[in-house]
């Protein structure tokens, strides 16, 4: 990565003392004026911590001997620790039911909107999208308000019906909870992205399916899905990296369901529970370096896969 | 791009047959595709579900911000109720605790104003080089940045943390802005969209004039890539006038919070025994830290539409 950093300075110096005589496929190194400053932005703030953190999964503070080097030691650890398991199951069951039904939501909303069969699409479009703009922290205090059973919007459900809905914080729902407040997040940002992809499917296509007799069912299943494949990867991968990494939306509910949502409810809580509270830094990069790895290997499946089956 | 612009009059002239005696103001809304566009009730009816699912929470957010902290902890959450003190609570909301919710959002606005306005620049820069030039080192910036993408955000959020401490970092605005002046997505869609709004032949015609590559940029390109960039600087102001995690790890004192986690400490205070419950205050205050993210989308929706559709030509 260093070769990255101190290739701006270079670019200049390129540029001044040959300038554009030289052969623009060779070394022309104008390119660099452009993506230079990014890249350089980009090695202090991604790259330098990954390394940094590589560097510090390697070593253990211990109280006898100091800072020491462990070699895999952190990892050995982190492969053993119950606690880390359970938090990785945690966001896999989130991952495996939470992510379909918000992207078939977000797909069945794309292609209604594009279908031209529906009154007003704009403001269905817009409507849908609005609450992607609301913070996580907004939108998780709206949620845990209304899941009050005691004076939420819950309660008034109770009262008004005379039944008892269970606790949306309980042991059991509060995972189901917090995937309603993920979806209601999101399923908008991922309904553009689908809408996006079918608003340049050419025309043409669509004339031609209509000559052959073609009704909407067959449109969406022989050219709507297959030119959408793209973006569905897309929504896909992002939304496995946004589950591994959950942490906002339990972090702010874990005050109002002190006892359902633990410090190692996901494994970024616990990373940050272990940084924080704990003091144990090494640890704790050694569990981001394993999530990192786990979602990038994850999410390089899901693109191959994805790719694959287009062709 | 293009594709998306030339489809739209055929598209509407075929449907505008089957839907002329229907108000001309829809027309726009049929150029949409599909074969015979007869309106369903039952489809909107469907969809209309789905919208209220998305708004009655910023529905119930307002109703609440007009109600007294009793009124609101006792009273059904979905209408009105007690007397309408919507003002009474923003004027607490702006002077309680010396007035920390203001400077809190003056902070968001600083982050907002050089984080995201600085990762649009760069993205657009990036994007641009990328999408017109050849140069050594291309094949390896493509695939830092893409691998880069691939590793979670927020996993970085703790080693970024431990490096910025070892450097001084933390508790300063520059924990904060600095991570947000990097957007992979802003630089993806900068590109993909460079390489059709900026014709090579415009820039060869400006390099035989003389013109300096940066001056060309900033003369002619920026002009061609605004739609794009409207787009990449919407979704980097959502991110940074959002972001929660990386705020709530840099920052140990108050001074320097944003929206985001001043809420929360708010909210957080009112769960606490003892603690000076201020719901309303929470409930008020989530309301102002929304309004002016809304009220940009609802401006430039053009925009970051039309940004978007451009963007995935190439997905």
């Amino acid at each position: 990565m260093t070769t990255v950093s101190q290739d701006p300075p270079k670019a200049v110096a390129g540029r001044l003392g040959r300038g554009s005589a030289s052969h623009k496929a060779k070394l022309d190194w104008t390119g660099w004026k452009f993506i230079g400053p990014f890249m350089l932005i980009f090695a202090f703030v991604l790259i330098a911590p990954v390394v940094y953190s590589i560097y510090l999964s390697f070593f253990k503070d211990q109280l006898v001997g100091g800072n020491s080097f462990v070699g895999f030691a952190n990892y050995i650890q982190v492969l053993g620790d119950s606690k880390f398991w359970e938090s990785l199951g945690r966001v896999s069951i989130f991952l495996v039911v939470q992510v379909p039904i918000m992207l078939l939501l977000a797909l069945f909303a794309a292609l209604a909107i594009d279908s031209a069969r529906l009154h007003f699409p704009a403001f269905f479009r817009i409507g849908i999208f609005l609450p992607y703009a609301v913070p996580a922290v907004v939108a998780t205090l709206m949620w845990g308000f209304m899941y009050g059973v005691r004076f939420g919007l819950v309660a008034n459900i109770n009262d008004f019906f005379g039944i008892s809905l269970p606790d949306p914080l309980s042991n059991e729902w509060v995972l189901a909870s917090i995937g309603n407040i993920v979806t209601w997040e999101f399923v908008g940002y991922n309904m553009l992205l689908f809408y996006a992809a079918l608003r340049v499917i050419p025309t043409d296509l669509y004339e031609a399916a209509e000559l052959d007799g073609a009704n909407h069912l067959r449109i969406i299943r022989n050219i709507k899905l297959p030119a959408l494949r793209p973006a569905i990867v897309i929504g896909t991968i992002f939304s496995i990296i946004g589950s591994f990494q959950l942490f906002n939306e339990p972090n702010i509910l874990k005050p109002l369901a002190k006892n359902t949502i633990v410090t190692s409810f996901t494994p970024n809580m616990y990373a940050y529970n272990l940084s924080f509270s704990g003091q144990q830094y090494n640890y704790a990069a050694t569990i981001a370096i394993v999530m990192g790895v786990a979602t990038a290997v994850i999410a390089l499946v899901v693109q191959n896969r994805g790719s694959r089956k287009e062709v | 791009m293009t594709q998306a612009t030339i489809s739209v009059p055929a598209a509407d002239a075929r449907s505008s047959k089957r839907a002329s005696s229907r108000a001309t103001r829809y027309t726009r809304s049929l150029k949409g595709r599909g074969v015979h566009q007869r309106r369903s009730v039952l489809l909107t009816i469907v969809m209309a579900v789905m919208v209220v699912y998305a708004l009655f929470p910023l529905f119930w957010l307002f109703v609440s911000s007009t109600k007294t902290q009793s009124e609101l902890l006792s009273s059904f959450g979905l209408w009105f109720s007690g007397d309408f003190s919507l003002f009474d609570n923003i004027s607490q909301t702006l002077t309680y605790g010396n007035g920390e919710f203001v400077r809190w959002f003056g902070n968001t606005l600083l982050y907002v104003v050089v984080g995201a306005g600085g990762a649009t620049l760069l993205a657009a820069l990036g994007g641009y080089g990328l999408a017109k030039f050849n140069f050594p080192g291309k094949k390896l910036v493509f695939a830092v940045v893409l691998g880069a993408v691939a590793i979670p955000g927020t996993a970085l959020a703790v080693p970024t943390f431990l490096m910025f401490s070892q450097l001084g970092l933390t508790n300063t605005p520059w924990s904060i802005i600095l991570p947000s002046l990097i957007s992979p997505f802003g630089l993806y869609l900068i590109w993909t969209y460079a390489l059709d709004a900026v014709p090579t032949e415009v820039l060869e015609a400006a390099r035989m004039d003389g013109a300096g590559e940066m001056r060309t940029f900033f003369t002619i390109s920026l002009r061609l890539l605004t739609p794009g960039i409207v787009t990449v600087l919407l979704f980097t102001v959502v991110a940074t006038w959002n972001n929660y995690f990386l705020p709530l790890i840099m920052l140990s004192e108050p001074t320097w919070y944003p929206l985001t986690v001043g809420l929360n400490q708010w909210n957080q205070q009112s769960q606490t025994v003892g603690g000076d419950a201020i719901y309303n205050l929470v409930v008020t205050g989530s309301l102002l830290t929304i309004v002016p993210i809304i009220v940009a989308f609802l401006f430039l929706q053009k925009y970051w539409q039309s940004g978007l559709s451009a963007g995935s030509v190439k997905a």
